[in-house]
């Protein structure tokens, strides 16, 4: 019962976000976009960090090599930007086949650093790429990100500009990448991988005693999720429709704010990221005006929940209320021997 | 007689799991005292609500007069309780001398142990003490560890499972070694499950069982069918 | 000799890498803290530095040994009310605080004094050098080397030759066990982070005489002297050291090849050497 009530909450959100374009707010529509992508990163590294327990100081490199590739595949291979997002999210997990082979060798906080060093090895390299401006970077070239497929059609129907219709566009686009990530995470961490997955993060050496291999659910984690952070990444870059090397592999903007996010939501629940882009959101848009407050307002409030709430708002929250929208627990059958525990 | 180490009601949990219920025992100085059960009877528990290891639920700890219960582990020992614990738990990256020394880090102005008193009683690790404490065997390493505890001149010795996992002339060796500390004036608590080298040295003798103690009295006075079976649990009604 | 001439370059610059690192190391190894806000807090020093030398008109050098006591101060303070608490088998917690530390120095330092560029005015020695043969060696990367070298020897005299580093061993080795000795883990675990945050000093002092900084620069220092302390293998300060010159070395050859690839050629070293030895290169026999 709550389950459905907790669905049916989720399909209203959605559906008031999905028809947010249609009242022409521009701006407002252009926030969002920002809001729901960063949403998507952050679902993805909760996957990895708060799941699977690989603390990746480096997702900066997949959101990067997702967008150069979209770049390149419709700057030098005049393929549409939708389609180059595309590859980009596959190149960038087959990317992560090699870096995977690297970084797992490492533990823990070696791990996060090797992400990181990754990470800028990546960011150097592309720098290198004259074809695409190098250090400096390039724009997406004029009407790319109008022929895309969909955008005459939202002109058709709705009469707004090129511009206004790739923004709604895009800002769809991020919208079903986030359904599609919630839904695909929920699946994935009830079914038996995910279950494993959660019982090697509680307990590694029970779990690898019953049969779970950690290392292969960890390398399928670490898979997709550089599948579907690549792709977030050329999202976010055909809506920018500039890159350059520092932007695109930033890790103050793909990794910092979304570590961030995932931690002030609660870290390994899954409504946490939507909870911490909520206050993530909220705390730019109020301090707007004073630099960069918000971000030192972020550090503290990131410190703050690891040392009182580590399971972050939401988690505070289930423990207060007892509530949880996205249960993963299974509900043990009822047995009948229930009335004896506790007597051997 | 009068108490030095006074424990009383002393309850102790691991997490959800009671250890120990309400433990009451009275150390007299000079004293030295056994505690005898079987494994997971609470001993080792005991121990370690006694130094500030394991926390302590209920009950009070008091040492010559003065409540130490709430004190840290650290603070424990300076208050002047010393404990070689289960295992040996000897500092792998330290030498030998350095594992002595450290058993003095807290200490402050002299007593009767120091370096060249702990060597005296066990001359084999004035030969080794620039060694790596890992290179000694396992009865060497035992004296180390005692030797640590003795550094630091306590008032009272906590002794944990001595003889676990050492040949019997080796644990005859060290046994050895209990007429001189007692001599220097500290009261000692030996747990041991090897409970026939517990009676030869002990003053009083407890039996432990689920986390109480269950039968108490001098070794002399207490048969070997009372030890045994408050050792293994058999109660006679 | 032109190659002669990179390597001595680069194990100069090395000295400055092993500086960074050093301070890492030593919590690094004591307590496995692992300290995202290291470079950060180095560039913090640097300021503190040029802040203290502006306001009394003091020589770089002499503003840093006023500097010295401030932020081992600063460290005690740290790891007392912040790390101590997050500190456990759980790395993330400590990993997220230090990362939270980082942004909100830095974003403190970008308020407090903008995104300019410094340079600490060490005056004319900055520019002096003498040659040996064909090769030309600057003094104040001679100096920073041999700081760095000064910097090790001490942090091993502390660690193998004092009672402090006696119980900042004991207390890696089994921090339980180090209190049934009397030890108290949390306040060896502040004079170490004290101790680190006095080197980190030192190497600010270097990193602002040297070169500009501004408030940015920290976590790109940061991943150098994380390199350079996991190139050398946990818990080995020599190990650091020899991790710092090959970073440095690194660098400089790349750089030769290729002024844009100086940077990347010290990652690849990085990562190469991982690939090879995952615990590094002189790694403890335990932990």
């Amino acid at each position: 019962m709550k389950n459905v009530l907790g669905l049916l909450c989720l399909l209203v959100i959605v559906i008031a976000l999905a028809i947010i374009p249609l009242f022409g707010l521009r701006a407002l529509v252009q926030d969002l976009f920002m809001v729901l992508c960063l949403l998507v990163l952050a679902l993805n590294w909760n996957m990895l960090a708060g799941f699977a327990g690989l603390v990746s100081v480096g997702q900066q490199l997949f959101v990067g090599v997702g967008a150069y590739v979209m770049f390149a595949a419709a700057i030098l291979w005049g393929l549409d930007p939708l389609t180059g997002g595309l590859i980009g999210g596959l190149v960038a997990m087959v990317l992560a086949v090699p870096v995977a082979f690297f970084v797992f060798r490492l533990n823990g906080a070696y791990f996060a650093i090797g992400t990181w060093a990754v990470a800028e090895i990546a960011r150097l390299s592309f720098s290198q790429w004259r074809a695409l401006g190098g250090g400096t970077g390039t724009a997406l070239p004029r009407g790319a990100a109008r022929d895309m497929p969909g955008v005459q059609l939202i002109r058709d129907v709705l009469g707004v500009s090129p511009a206004a219709a790739v923004d709604m566009l895009t800002y769809w686009l991020a919208l079903g990448l986030v359904v599609a990530m919630l839904v695909a995470s929920w699946m994935f961490l009830r079914s038996r991988m995910g279950l494993g997955l959660q019982a090697v993060r509680d307990n590694p050496v029970a779990a690898r005693s019953v049969g779970v291999d950690p290392v292969r659910l960890k390398a399928l984690v670490f898979l997709l999720t550089a599948f579907a952070t690549g792709i977030c990444g050329a999202l976010i870059f055909i809506q920018t429709g500039r890159i350059s090397p520092d932007s695109a592999f930033s890790v103050i903007d793909w990794t910092a704010f979304v570590i961030f996010i995932v931690v002030i939501g609660g870290i390994g629940t899954l409504p946490g990221p939507i909870i911490g882009v909520l206050v993530f959101y909220g705390l730019q848009s109020l301090l707007s005006d004073y630099g960069t407050v918000y971000l030192i307002v972020l550090g503290v409030l990131g410190i703050v929940v690891m040392l009182f709430a580590r399971r972050g708002l939401w988690g505070a929250f289930t423990q207060w209320t007892g509530f949880d929208l996205l249960p993963l627990e299974h509900t043990p059958p009822k047995s009948a021997e229930t009335g004896d525990r506790g007597k051997t | 007689m009068s108490a030095l180490l006074e424990i009383s009601e002393l309850t102790a949990h691991y997490g959800d799991f009671q250890a120990l219920f309400g433990v009451d025992l009275v150390l007299g100085q000079g004293q030295t005292l056994a505690i005898i059960g079987a494994n997971g009877a609470g001993k080792t528990t005991l121990m370690r609500a006694i130094t500030g290891i394991a926390q302590v639920t209920a009950g009070t700890v008091t040492l010559d007069g003065k409540r130490i219960d709430p004190l840290t582990a650290p603070d424990i020992l300076r208050a002047g309780i010393s404990m070689v614990p289960e295992g040996r738990k000897l500092f792998p990256s330290l030498s030998v001398e350095e594992n002595l020394m450290i058993g003095a880090h807290a200490r402050k102005g002299s007593g009767f142990w120091n370096l060249a008193r702990v060597c005296e009683l066990f001359p084999v690790l004035a030969e080794r003490r620039h060694q790596p404490s890992t290179s000694l065997s396992g009865g060497q390493q035992q004296m180390v560890s005692i030797g640590r505890a003795l550094m630091s001149n306590p008032s009272v010795l906590l002794c944990d499972e001595l003889s676990l996992g050492l040949a019997p002339v080796i644990i005859r060796e060290i046994y050895a070694a209990f007429p001189t500390i007692r001599e220097s004036g500290t009261a000692i608590i030996v747990v041991e499950q090897d409970i026939g080298q517990a009676l030869q040295v002990a003053d009083t003798v407890h039996c432990m069982m689920e986390g109480r103690i269950t039968l108490s009295g001098r070794p002399g006075d207490l048969s070997r069918e009372a030890i045994h079976d408050a050792y293994f649990g058999i109660t006679h009604s | 000799m032109i190659w002669l001439d990179t390597l001595l370059q680069g194990l100069l610059l090395g000295g400055l890498y092993a500086l960074f690192a050093a301070g890492l190391s030593l919590v690094f190894g004591i307590m496995r803290l692992v300290n995202l806000a290291h470079g950060d807090l180095i560039v913090l020093g640097a300021y503190v530095i040029l802040g203290i030398g502006t306001a009394f008109g003091l020589n770089p050098f002499v503003a840093a040994l006023i500097a010295l006591p401030l932020m081992f101060l600063l460290g005690w303070v740290l790891q007392t009310v912040l790390l101590n608490r997050v500190l456990g088998d759980d790395i993330l917690p400590p990993l997220l605080v230090t990362f939270g530390l980082s942004v909100v120095i830095q974003n403190a330092l970008l308020e407090g004094f903008s995104a300019d560029s410094r340079k600490l005015p060490v005056g004319p020695i900055e520019a002096e050098s003498f040659s040996i043969g064909s090769v030309s060696i600057g003094v104040m990367p001679l100096v920073t080397f041999g700081s760095a070298i000064l910097v090790i020897l001490c942090l091993n005299w502390i660690f193998y030759r004092t009672a402090l580093g006696r119980a900042f061993r004991a207390t890696s080795d089994d921090a339980v066990t180090a209190q049934l000795m009397g030890i108290r883990p949390k306040r060896v675990f502040a004079l170490a982070t004290g101790i680190a945050l006095v080197v980190a000093t030192i190497a600010a002092l270097y990193l602002g005489a040297r070169a500009n900084f501004d408030p940015s620069i920290g976590p790109a220092r940061l991943l150098y002297a994380f390199e350079a302390v996991i190139i050398g293998g946990l818990g080995s300060l020599w190990g650091t050291l020899i991790g710092g010159l090959v970073i440095g070395v690194a660098q400089a050859f790349g750089a030769a090849l290729n002024p844009e690839w100086q940077i990347l050629a010290g990652h690849i070293a990085f990562v190469l050497i991982l690939l090879v030895r995952p615990r590094g290169l002189f790694p403890r026999a335990y932990d």
